[in-house]
């Protein structure tokens, strides 16, 4: 089992949602986060004090997934986050060690 | 060395009350008649009523207002604390003004330079008009609208010790800068004191609450020193839309400080209210035409702090200039103030929330403004500027604002270091980086 890290621009979220779900992903979380790459972030004047700020609001998206379901979210999520433009994000795969689910105690694949 | 200077700072306040007592009652020793009514005069319910909804409109310029101004200007962490500061000032100043700083504001002149302690707690002030201080409403109307601007002038200087003042220190420092720098200021201009007497020219307060907030917040950013993180760290304001919300409260409410100030629904009450809006209006879109040029982006922040220095510069003048006058206060305010503002990163102290750059600012060029376009033919009671034939004025309104500012300045800082021996003045730079609002209060404003 694996969990997709893909850290996308705030207003690609609802695309990308969507078109997981119709790929059969039945569930996510979703975090507001900060960061840069390459994108540079913006200028804030207040009063005459100028403020650089480097970082840029993002959104997480973490789903848990089967080891065979990875490639098609991985696609799914770069086909919908995608602008082309500089800041559009990255995926990150991670090693799921267990899975549980609260509510039955399932284990395994069946708790995703 | 230094234990005798701690317990001279520690027992100096009581030292100072009781030489001041002392000074009151000796000077008093040869008391004056208040000046008797002219037997035509009696109360008018249009002029009582509108200096009643005044107080209200200047009660709303604290709190809110002021409030809500600074507060979005600070950091999320010291929102409550600082908004605590305009609502704790308010109600500390309001009973010294009863007890007695009505009384040494505006009670019977003692050598030009005080009112005596016949009008300690209120005593003879009721519903018999004062023949100068309003002859068509009570007494205590005047004395409870003049209450409100007692409290508004240090709820400005708490813009310069923002984010960093302990909230002991505040207190102490309200009490005793309320009876001796604003009681005798205000006497000087308005009480009968020297100033007036030399015929200064202050409508609503330029000297008396800008100048005077502006020179003592030096005072402050000076004696109190720079926040942590100064320049390094960021300090952007937290809650623009308070600020505005504040801007437009202090806008609205300013009608009420300036027009009120005619004592009465009168014609120099209108032309009060209208120079008043005009000001701000033209020194809010100064504000912005030269923020723009300079920077490049005309700012919210820019336009509420212009219509905010706009009102200000007016003030002292308020009631004494035409409209036009007023567009040409308002202009210049909004451009000085900004470059005031804009060279203080320059000259490196940390008046917070600019109580220097618009309210000293705006004070000093409002009583110059007030000497060169003051009209007597406007408001009789007033007298003509150095445009109208009169180039005296201007050196009047000069004295005043060097009077003004080396008095508060100095007074100020010596009642800083005062509370300073007393109390401490500044939080520990862990409270400083936890914020005034857990710190002080144990409170936090959002969850």
């Amino acid at each position: 089992m694996k969990l997709v890290e893909a850290i996308i621009k705030p207003f690609k979220l609802d695309e990308v949602k969507d078109a997981l779900l119709e790929i059969g992903i039945q569930g996510m979380t979703v975090t507001e986060v900060k960061g840069f790459g390459r994108q540079k972030g913006h200028k804030e004047t207040y009063r005459g004090t100028e403020y650089t700020i480097e970082f840029v609001p993002k959104v997480k998206i973490e789903v848990a997934v089967t080891d065979g379901q990875v490639s098609r979210v991985i696609e799914t999520i770069t086909r919908m986050a995608k602008t082309g433009s500089i800041g559009d994000g990255k995926i990150f795969v991670r090693d799921l060690g267990a899975v549980v689910r609260i509510r039955t105690g399932e284990t395994g694949e069946s708790a995703l | 060395m230094t234990a005798i200077v701690t317990k001279v700072a520690k027992y100096g306040v009581l030292i100072l009350g009781v030489v001041g007592c002392v000074l009151v009652w000796a000077t008093g020793a040869s008391s004056q008649e208040a000046s008797p009514l002219p037997a035509s005069a009696k109360i008018d319910s249009g002029d009582t009523a509108w200096v009643l909804a005044s107080s209200a409109l200047v009660l709303a310029m604290i709190v809110p207002g002021l409030a809500l101004f600074y507060g979005g200007l600070v950091r999320s962490k010291n929102v409550i604390g600082t908004m605590m500061h305009s609502f704790i000032i308010l109600c500390v100043v309001s009973l010294i003004w009863v007890l007695f700083g009505y009384s040494l504001a505006f009670g019977p002149d003692r050598g030009g330079v005080i009112g005596g302690l016949d009008w300690a707690a209120l005593s003879g002030v009721g519903s018999v008009p004062h023949a100068t201080y309003g002859p068509t409403i009570p007494h205590l109307a005047f004395a409870v609208f003049q209450l409100l601007f007692a409290a508004f002038t240090p709820a400005l200087i708490a813009g310069a010790f923002a984010e960093r003042m302990k909230f002991s220190a505040v207190l102490l420092f309200t009490i005793l800068w309320s009876i001796f720098i604003y009681c005798p200021l205000a006497h000087w201009l308005w009480g009968g004191g020297w100033l007036s007497k030399l015929g200064a020219l202050d409508f609503a307060g330029g000297a008396v609450v800008h100048t005077n907030s502006g020179a003592a917040a030096l005072a402050c950013a000076v004696v109190l020193g720079r926040r942590r993180g100064w320049r390094t760290d960021y300090m952007a304001p937290h809650n623009l839309p308070f600020v505005l919300v504040g801007t437009g409260l202090l806008w609205v409410g300013w009608f009420g400080f300036n027009a009120g100030s005619a004592r009465g629904a009168n014609a120099v009450a209108v032309g009060a209210l209208a120079a008043t809006h005009l000001a701000a209006s033209t020194a809010a879109l100064a504000w912005m035409m030269v923020e723009w040029m300079h920077r490049g982006k005309p700012t919210v922040l820019g336009v509420a702090s212009g219509a905010v220095a706009g009102l200000a510069t007016v003030t002292p003048g308020a009631g004494f200039v035409g409209p036009l006058s007023a567009v040409l206060i308002g202009g210049a305010a909004g451009v000085l103030s900004y470059f005031a503002i804009v060279s203080k990163g320059k000259i490196g102290y940390d008046d917070a929330l600019d109580v220097v750059g618009i309210h000293g600012v705006g004070g000093i060029l409002g009583l110059l403004a007030t000497g060169l376009l003051a009209c007597k033919a406007l408001n009789p009671a007033g007298a003509d500027g150095v445009f109208f034939g009169n180039p005296a004025q201007f050196g009047i309104q000069t004295l005043t604002v060097v009077s003004a500012v080396v008095f508060s300045f100095v007074g100020t800082y010596v009642i800083l270091k005062l509370v300073d021996g007393l109390t401490g003045l500044r939080i520990t730079p862990d409270e400083e980086a936890t914020g005034l609002d857990i710190s002080q209060h144990s409170e936090r404003a959002y969850s």
